[in-house]
């Protein structure tokens, strides 16, 4: 098969999330395209918690709907996921630990009994070697050679090998073999078709595009889905020379930051909405002060704590109106890994040309699940230039002086002559305040409106400074898409199937969601002849801001707020109603 | 883009000292934050610091407008948050000096979570705040230092809440200087100023800077007829037990001077990034690193 999704679940604690880690990466070895998802619950053990390993020689953009394999470690798992095995599908299961009989499974679902924990008790006492067997079983099945397993499991243990590595390894074997042995007809196993590929989360690709962008200092605190951030780049910390601050709190991490940004180095923070929250009035003083700065705000289902362990794009007006008053922003948002990556060295960019903060909008699907990326998709820029190129000395220095962009000339403190106050009140273009005793006097009234004018010019430099809207497929297709973020990629899985049932889709996509490039926006929506909005919240919150900012209503909404990932499948449904009902 | 300062003709030649910038104080006639800007010039000058190598970084509140009335560079921002920007500067350019400087409700009510933090990591930052025991700027509420049953316009009745001991709470937390001054005494305060710009490590210096319009109560009259000099009554700044018990002291006497003072690694020396300079100087990006890329094959 050209295809194939390998499925393995059990509870928090059975270390799903370390074989659904070796699997994705055996795949990606081959050559493969690979999605993984990693779908977990915020319990450290118990509970339900499963991955899904889809691997494909054609490029592949979500987890897709069905398992070909199933590695269920409990009853539960097996109960959950029986329904979604495709034809010809096998569930690896141990009957030492549950009975599986065959009028439970579905039509066409066989079921392979691994002696998982007899295998693993040849090695140790330790039952979590059953995995190694019931992963060495599954991965027979999907076609993973042998050879490429064991090395995988086997990197997988780092700098910690040694005996438990080694069984391991010896427990993979055994499964491999007893599946080699007993399965039967497969006919849902790949091949390889090539060179391995780069495997990343988005999170990972946000954190490299950071370092490659020049980032010297991140701040943050702990916060599912942006951790792994956090963890990649404190692991790289000496070796990229980036300073990585775990702080008391996110109003310190977004403090911080932009201390570090006015001290003249690029600054990142790096949160979910809770955090976020804690970072608005700090926000604003980055736009206030024209201090550049980077936030990724990984998006997980709200309201308040919500579900932490689930995704939602449903932070959006949270992000636009973030901060008292009006100041410039931007706010990006990436699809995939590799357009993460290339969005967080843009984010740099923008923050830096324009001086104010950029936002870089992911959400749980993107930052947590792994894709597979091509070399060529993550360009790394050439050395980055330090901001301490030009040390003037004395003179009539105004930091925030009137421009024509709105942007003005940035001095750094350590540069003889230049010292200027940066405010949070209210300025002249010295940095004066003019906030206590001359707000309300008559020329500091003027005064005052042309320094917000010149503030709010830059918002209009970012409207085309930024990632423009595109249109992806045929232009005169019957439906367009209309979606952002990491909902693109079932959407682009979706229009293969449609396009396979006679149905011609396309998709337009807005990686900059603010400001909106109205100027590319408004022919490409009105040129459309019918549209499907797609977003994972509940008030279609880029719909309602592409009217307000255009005045173009977006009547068919997708509109998915449960916590789980868009599905190709429930796209294509909800498309094949519009086109064929016109609602 | 304009990303870098240009130089503009006619300069002037430069100042090679901390001095008085062109902005005028907005403090009421007679605040005693004009004790606290005197003696930090006094003690920034002392030590040829130079102002572009300074920056002054505060929230809100009436002291915390202090950074416009020196000619170094400054960060006034957002109310409590002076501590975090601060650190921030330190660790892209920890060749700057950084003072913060702010008031007893930005550092002790909304900062205070900040404060303590900052002490345990022992960042190099002397921090000077100007304790009135009011809400100066907001005409007169409570504050974290307001006097039990001190009447305001919060409190009516007067408060109920037992003070903030920033001197014992600094020194729990881990500062490693500990002083207070009285802005009614500005040599002593420009000395324990200066102390705490040469010391390697979290400098804190509570100042007495008495609000002459909202706090009636303590006033620079009331604290002239307390304060005494630690170093007179033969205090041990080294001994962290007689620190804490004359931390505890308040009422009839109150000490000021040098509490508490001892060495520890700052964070700046245990931090690996930072050994090899001030990372605003530091080479950025990924240029000639592609082989980390090898984890993801």
């Amino acid at each position: 098969m050209a295809e194939i999704s390998v499925r393995t679940g059990g509870a928090a604690g059975d270390g799903i999330a370390s074989v659904g880690d070796v699997l994705a990466k055996s795949l990606s070895r081959m050559g493969l395209h690979v999605f993984g998802l990693n779908a977990y619950q915020s319990v450290i053990r118990g509970g339900h918690v499963w991955f899904q390993a889809r691997a494909s020689a054609d490029p592949i953009h979500s987890q897709g709907d069905q398992a070909d394999v199933l590695f269920a470690l409990n009853k539960e798992t097996a109960q959950i996921h029986l329904p979604s095995m495709s034809a010809g599908s096998t569930v690896v299961y141990d009957p030492e630990k549950f009975e599986l009989t065959d009028s439970e499974l579905p039509v066409g679902t066989k079921k392979l009994a691994v002696p998982t924990l007899e295998i693993a008790r040849k090695y140790s006492s330790q039952s979590i070697l059953q995995n190694a067997a019931g992963l060495g079983a599954t991965a027979y099945l999907a076609g993973i050679p042998l050879a490429g397993l064991q090395k995988t499991l086997l990197d997988s243990f780092g700098r910690k090998k040694g005996e438990i590595a080694d069984w391991n390894v010896g427990a993979a074997g055994e499964g491999y073999a007893f599946a080699e042995k007993n399965s039967g007809a497969n006919d849902h196993a790949v091949k390889p078709t090539g060179e391995p590929k780069l495997l990343m989360t988005g999170n990972q690709a946000i954190a490299l595009g950071a370092a490659a962008a020049g980032c010297k200092f991140l701040a943050q605190y702990p916060m599912t889905p942006a951790s792994t951030i956090l963890h990649w780049l404190a692991a790289h910390s000496q070796q990229l020379g980036i300073v990585v601050k775990q702080a008391e709190d996110e109003i310190a991490v977004v403090n911080m930051a932009i201390g570090a940004s006015f001290a003249g180095v690029r600054s990142m923070c790096a949160t979910s909405g809770g955090g976020f929250s804690l970072m608005v009035e700090g926000l604003g003083m980055a736009g206030m002060t024209e201090t550049p700065l980077v936030v990724v705000e990984a998006q997980r289902s709200g309201p308040s704590t919500g579900l932490p362990t689930k995704t939602e794009q449903g932070d959006l007006n949270l992000m636009l109106g973030a901060g008292q008053g009006d100041f410039p922003r931007a706010i990006l948002a990436p699809a995939d890994a590799g357009e993460a990556f290339r969005t967080t060295v843009k984010a740099f960019q923008l923050a830096e040309d324009w001086q104010t903060p950029v936002i870089v909008a992911s959400d749980f699907h993107l930052s947590e699940c792994m894709m597979t990326v091509e070399r060529d998709e993550i360009p790394f820029p050439g050395p980055i230039p330090s901001l301490f190129t030009v040390e003037p000395n004395g003179g009539d220095y105004k930091r925030y002086a009137y421009t024509e962009s709105g942007v003005s000339p940035r001095a750094l403190p350590g540069q003889p002559g230049l010292q200027f106050k940066a405010g949070s009140d209210e300025h002249d273009e010295r940095g004066h305040l003019i906030s206590d005793v001359l707000s309300g006097v008559p020329i500091w009234v003027a005064e005052r409106t042309k320094m917000m004018d010149k503030r709010m010019r830059k918002l209009e430099g970012l409207r085309t400074a930024g990632p423009q809207p595109t249109l992806e497929g045929p232009t005169d297709a019957p439906l367009t898409f209309v979606a952002w973020g990491s909902t693109v990629g079932a959407i682009r899985d979706a229009t293969g199937v449609l396009r396979g049932k006679g149905v011609s889709t396309n998709l337009l996509r807005i990686p900059q969601v603010f400001p909106l490039a109205t100027t590319a926006l408004v022919p490409l929506l009105t040129q459309a002849k019918r549209t499907l909005l797609v977003e994972a919240n509940f008030t279609g919150q880029l719909g309602r801001l592409i009217r307000a900012e255009t005045g173009v209503d977006l009547p068919n909404r997708f509109l998915k707020y449960d916590g789980e990932p868009f599905t190709p499948t429930e796209i294509v449904q909800r498309a094949l109603e519009v086109v064929s009902h016109g609602h | 883009m304009v990303t870098s300062a240009v130089p503009a003709s006619g300069t002037t030649p430069l100042p090679v000292l901390v001095s008085k910038s062109d902005i005028k104080p907005t403090w009421c006639p007679g605040c005693g934050d004009f004790g606290v800007v005197a003696a930090l010039e006094m003690a920034l000058k002392r030590l040829k610091i130079p102002p572009h190598e300074t920056v002054l970084v505060s929230g809100i509140g009436c002291s915390s407008n202090l950074p416009h009335f020196l000619n170094t560079y400054g960060f006034h921002g957002i109310h409590g948050r002076a501590i975090p920007v601060a650190e921030g500067i330190r660790w892209a350019n920890h060749g700057l000096h950084v003072v913060v400087t702010g008031g007893d409700g930005d550092g002790f009510g909304i900062g205070a979570g900040h404060f303590v933090h900052a002490m345990r990591r022992n960042v190099k930052i002397t921090y000077v705040a100007m304790d009135n025991q009011i809400y100066g700027l907001t005409t007169g509420q409570a504050s974290p230092t307001s006097t039990m049953g001190a009447k305001t316009k919060s409190t009516p009745t007067g408060v109920i809440e037992h003070p903030i001991n920033p001197i014992g709470l600094a020194i729990a937390s881990g500062a490693t200087y500990v002083a207070r001054g009285f802005s009614g005494d500005v040599k002593q305060m420009a000395d324990l100023i200066a102390g705490a710009l040469q010391h390697n490590g979290f400098a804190f210096v509570d100042a007495f800077s008495p609000c002459v319009t909202y706090n009636k109560l303590n006033t620079f009259d009331w604290f002239r007829q307390r304060v005494y000099k630690l170093e007179s009554a033969g205090h041990d700044p080294s001994d962290i037990g007689q620190a804490f018990v004359r931390a505890q002291e308040w009422g009839d006497k109150l000490p000021t001077g040098l509490f508490y003072k001892t060495d520890r690694p700052t964070y700046e020396d245990l931090e690996e990034v930072l050994q090899a300079g001030p990372v605003v100087r530091q080479p950025a990006g990924m240029v000639g690193k592609e082989s980390i890329l090898d984890e993801f094959l």
